[in-house]
């Protein structure tokens, strides 16, 4: 669903934009709205479906995607901000990695569970930030509605135990 | 397009000069081609309002177009023009003159249960002990919004989306479009959560989106966004509870006088149900041979509320649980030993009559839960650290209670679902139901189920899609009935295609596969086993005088919360949670525990956050920046704990479990802030505010 002129001062003027950004490891070129989201650019233009549009407002972390290897909310972000960056969504993760979270009873609904995944292997990614938050801190971005939590925070605190145990098998 | 206004008469639909128009699909009820009426239990709400609007954001006008932007901007060139009358939007008093707008006294059901003499039991007793309890609107919140896709293949209208009752929305379909149930087709596309909101509302998406695809020609799709879903959709029936409760000198139940009020909203939609399920529920899991339950559902011109986990019953089970620890207060017992006195006991009845006789031992639940939440340990350290700290308290608080699985009464014999197994080509199996998955793991227990009973692999069994066209009616995916009442169809029927195949109950696996393989060689075409819905034996219900056996089988629970309160800021924080409880046989441990801890935070923020703000009778908080649930720093581990007593009637042992943890997190955290503040709140949600306000006046009193 293309965005159309005529939401600006001027109707003649054309205000899409081209941009550049890698998608998932790929280069990606698209003229976009200025006001078009990232997630709606990921979704309908891209048809990139996995992210999902909770709230629209930043609060549920249902459309979290990595920009520069850091979580952010896709709805909050203008699609021109991803100009020449690093954009990562939960197409591109490994489903083994997930294991420890299906096992734990990570997810039920689905609905939050895209978001969920790429707060989660944020935080697997970088386990420092233990040593000044616990893993309900780290998840509080994300609202979700089955779980109650355990099975979300079990199964992170298992995937940094599994991890833990490869780093420590000898070479 | 909605109402603007709570109350009025629609003057006109006015639409901006200059609004392009090409394009745009343009639907109001004229577009119908039956009766203006969405079907469930009374025809009284349209689905698009004519000429008269009884609530705010009521549909009168549905637009689309092809583009979303166009489609924003017809919608701000169009204004709907309501002559507005005075609303009434207080369920708690009677209609003002000109106010009634349903039956002669705005009562959309009236229901009674009545047990032995009150009257001469309250005059007998040692203390009547009183109470008020309200409870507020909850928003169901899940992750997915409602959203419906229709179309038309040839004759056929095609709905699919996000619904918890495929056969609902079909008869609704059929009924306002006048189509017979073969030229219209429901299907249910995997659901991220429904808890309750998918029950009913989503005929009316589907009718709408349906309306539009029809007279666009074209497929048409109907998300709402999170402000549309909270302001326009159902929520949890706001309750007004009170008790008068005789006890006599050893704290023992003498008499139950309970008055239960739901504001219904502006239809009846499914009031009748959740209010009967709310009574059946008032007067908690004791033993008490007077009882007397007074039910009413009120119109308002409000939203219609509707189903949302629990049904009824949490509203209820909060003012009962909190109303314990008062009468407790009362007779000066502690809240442990006065329930442990009034639990029913196997050959003990119920506020209807029904004797409870299921081997479970509830006094036995309730030693187990004290114990494991170190109740005695840290009632001690509480005291001191109220001793020692200037504004940090905290508290315990327990609440013990059941919750009947499957529908009220006849219900499931009226409904009497039906489950078919086909056996494959290939010597494996299909279930086929229209129950869905929601998150709450049906897909995985029907496999579970039909492997077992089948003797076959999982990887052998085939779970149909919910699609109307390809699975029988097996009745809603609500109640707690999906694993308790369904899967033991789906035993049964594959007991039955054994049976048509000519084995024995016991054969399974090999010998079954290689059976269906045959039978495919033989005639052509798969051999189909089926079940219908049996009522186990010797359950009765009068549905006239509410006597008997009001469920076939209820899961029996004793939460306990520990709370912390800091006297600074009046928040409420859960820093401890055990919810223990029978649920029959525990199919699948880590989706069970996942809906315990699920429901259990559910319970936690309708009791301390989850705040409705009613405005004209319409939800005027309805974003997720204002309307706060729990996050996973806002609630402590749940640690939960089942006891198995199986179940004969339920498939693999199993009883309902789905909706019994909202329950019980109210009262008890409710109960576990009394205690730690020395208050008696009566509300829930338990806001930092409504805490304040209940300080200041203990502080007055004192003063
Ligand atoms: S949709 Fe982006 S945070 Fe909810
Ligand atoms: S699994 Fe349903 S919202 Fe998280």
């Amino acid at each position: 669903m293309s965005p159309e002129r005529g939401s600006y001062a001027d109707p003649a003027v054309d205000y899409h934009v081209e941009i550049a950004f890698t998608l998932n490891g790929a280069e990606v070129r698209i003229r976009v709205d200025p006001a078009e989201r990232l997630l709606d650019v990921l979704r309908y233009r891209l048809g990139l479906t996995g992210t999902k549009e909770g709230c629209a407002e930043g609060e549920c972390g249902a459309c979290t995607v990595w920009i520069d290897g850091l979580p952010v909310d896709s709805c909050l972000v203008p699609a021109v901000q991803a100009r020449g960056r690093e954009v990562v969504t939960i197409e591109a993760v490994d489903p083994m990695r997930l294991r420890p979270l299906l096992e734990s009873g990570a997810t039920q609904c689905g609905a939050c569970t895209p978001g969920v995944v790429m707060t989660a292997l944020w935080i697997l990614d970088h386990p420092d930030l233990l040593e000044t938050h616990t893993v309900r801190e780290l998840m509080a971005g994300n609202l979700c509605r089955c779980t109650g939590y355990d099975g979300i925070v079990e199964g992170v605190l298992e995937a940094l135990e599994a991890t833990r145990d490869t780093e420590r098998e000898p070479a | 397009m909605r109402s603007p206004v709570p109350r009025g008469r629609i003057r006109e639909v006015r639409f901006a000069s200059g609004l392009d128009r090409s394009e745009l699909v343009v639907v109001d009820h004229r577009d119908l081609t039956g009766p203006n009426e969405v079907l469930l239990i009374e025809p009284d709400q349209p689905v698009l309002a004519a000429d008269r609007v009884r609530h705010l954001h009521e549909p009168v006008l549905l637009l689309a177009h092809p583009s979303r932007e166009a489609l924003r901007r017809a919608v701000a060139a169009v204004e709907i023009v309501v002559d507005p009358e005075p609303p009434v939007l207080d369920f708690t008093v009677d209609p003002p003159p000109g106010g009634v707008q349903y039956g002669d006294d705005n009562v959309l059901k009236r229901l009674s249960i009545d047990k032995g003499d009150v009257e001469t039991a309250l005059a007998g007793a040692a203390r009547i002990v009183e109470g008020e309890y309200r409870t507020g609107a909850q928003e169901h919140v899940y992750l997915e919004n409602q959203g419906m896709v229709a179309w038309e293949e040839g004759d056929v209208l095609v709905v699919k989306g996000s619904l918890q009752c495929p056969y609902y929305v079909l008869k609704a379909l059929g009924h306002a479009l006048g189509r017979g149930p073969d030229r219209v087709r429901v299907v249910q596309a995997p659901t991220g959560g429904g808890f309750g909101g998918k029950e009913e509302y989503p005929s009316l998406v589907a009718l709408h989106a349906a309306l539009l695809a029809r007279k666009a020609g074209r497929p048409v799709k109907l998300v709402y966004e999170r402000g549309e879903d909270m302001e326009a959709t159902t929520k949890r029936h706001p309750s007004l509870v009170r008790h008068r409760t005789g006890v006599d000198v050893e704290g023992r139940l003498l008499a139950q006088d309970i008055e239960v009020v739901l504001d219904g909203g502006a239809y009846v939609t499914l009031s009748p149900v959740v209010l009967s399920r709310a009574i059946i529920h008032a007067a908690g899991p004791y033993a008490c041979d007077h009882v007397r339950i007074r039910g009413r559902a009120v119109f308002t011109n409000s939203p219609p509320y509707g189903a949302f986990r629990g049904f009824g019953a949490p509203q209820t089970i909060f003012a009962n649980e909190r109303h314990m620890d008062v009468v407790a207060a009362a007779v000066d017992l502690d809240p442990i030993e006065l329930r442990r006195r009034n639990l029913i006991e196997n050959g003990q009845s119920t506020a209807t009559g029904q004797v409870i006789d299921d081997g479970t031992d509830r006094t036995a639940l309730l030693d187990r839960a004290v114990e494991l939440s170190g109740w005695h340990e840290k009632k001690a350290a509480h005291a001191e650290l109220a001793r020692r700290h200037p504004w940090r308290r905290r508290g315990m608080g327990l609440a013990c209670f059941h919750h009947g699985a499957g529908f009220t009464g006849s219900g499931e014999v009226v409904l009497a679902s039906r489950v078919d197994v086909a056996g494959l080509a290939d010597g494996r199996i299909e279930v086929r139901s229209g129950n869905i998955e929601m998150g709450q793991g049906t897909l995985t227990v029907f496999t579970q189920i039909a492997s077992e009973a089948s003797g076959l692999a999982p990887s052998a069994i085939a779970l149909a899609e919910p699609d109307t066209a390809r699975v029988p009616n097996s009745g809603p995916t609500v109640a707690s009935r999906t694993v308790m009442v369904v899967g033991r169809l789906i035993e049964r029927a594959i007991e039955d295609l054994k049976a048509r195949l000519g084995l024995p109950p016991d054969a399974g696996g090999d010998r079954f596969a290689e059976a269906i393989r045959a039978a495919h060689a033989e005639r052509g075409e798969a051999p189909v086993g089926t079940a219908t819905y049996q009522p186990p034996p010797g359950v009765e219900w009068d549905e006239t005088t509410y006597r008997g056996d009001a469920y076939a089988a209820y899961a029996w629970a004793v939460y306990v919360a520990e709370v912390e309160v800091d006297l600074r800021t009046y928040t409420t924080r859960v820093v401890d949670f055990v919810a223990l409880q029978e649920v029959g046989k525990v199919l699948n441990e880590t989706l069970a525990r996942g809906q315990i801890q699920g429901g259990v935070v559910q319970g936690i923020g309708w009791a301390l956050m989850e705040d409705v703000v009613l405005e004209d009778g319409a939800m005027a908080n309805a974003q997720l920046t204002n309307y706060i649930i729990p996050t996973s720093d806002d609630v402590p581990p749940i640690r939960v704990t089942f006891e198995e007593t199986p179940y004969a009637h339920g498939a693999r042992g199993a009883k309902g479990l789905g909706e019994l943890p909202i329950d019980g997190p109210a009262p008890a955290v409710v109960n576990a802030v009394a205690r730690a503040t020395g208050t008696r709140p009566t509300t829930v949600p338990l806001t930092p505010e409504r805490l304040m306000e209940r300080l200041e006046e203990g502080r007055a009193d004192v003063a």
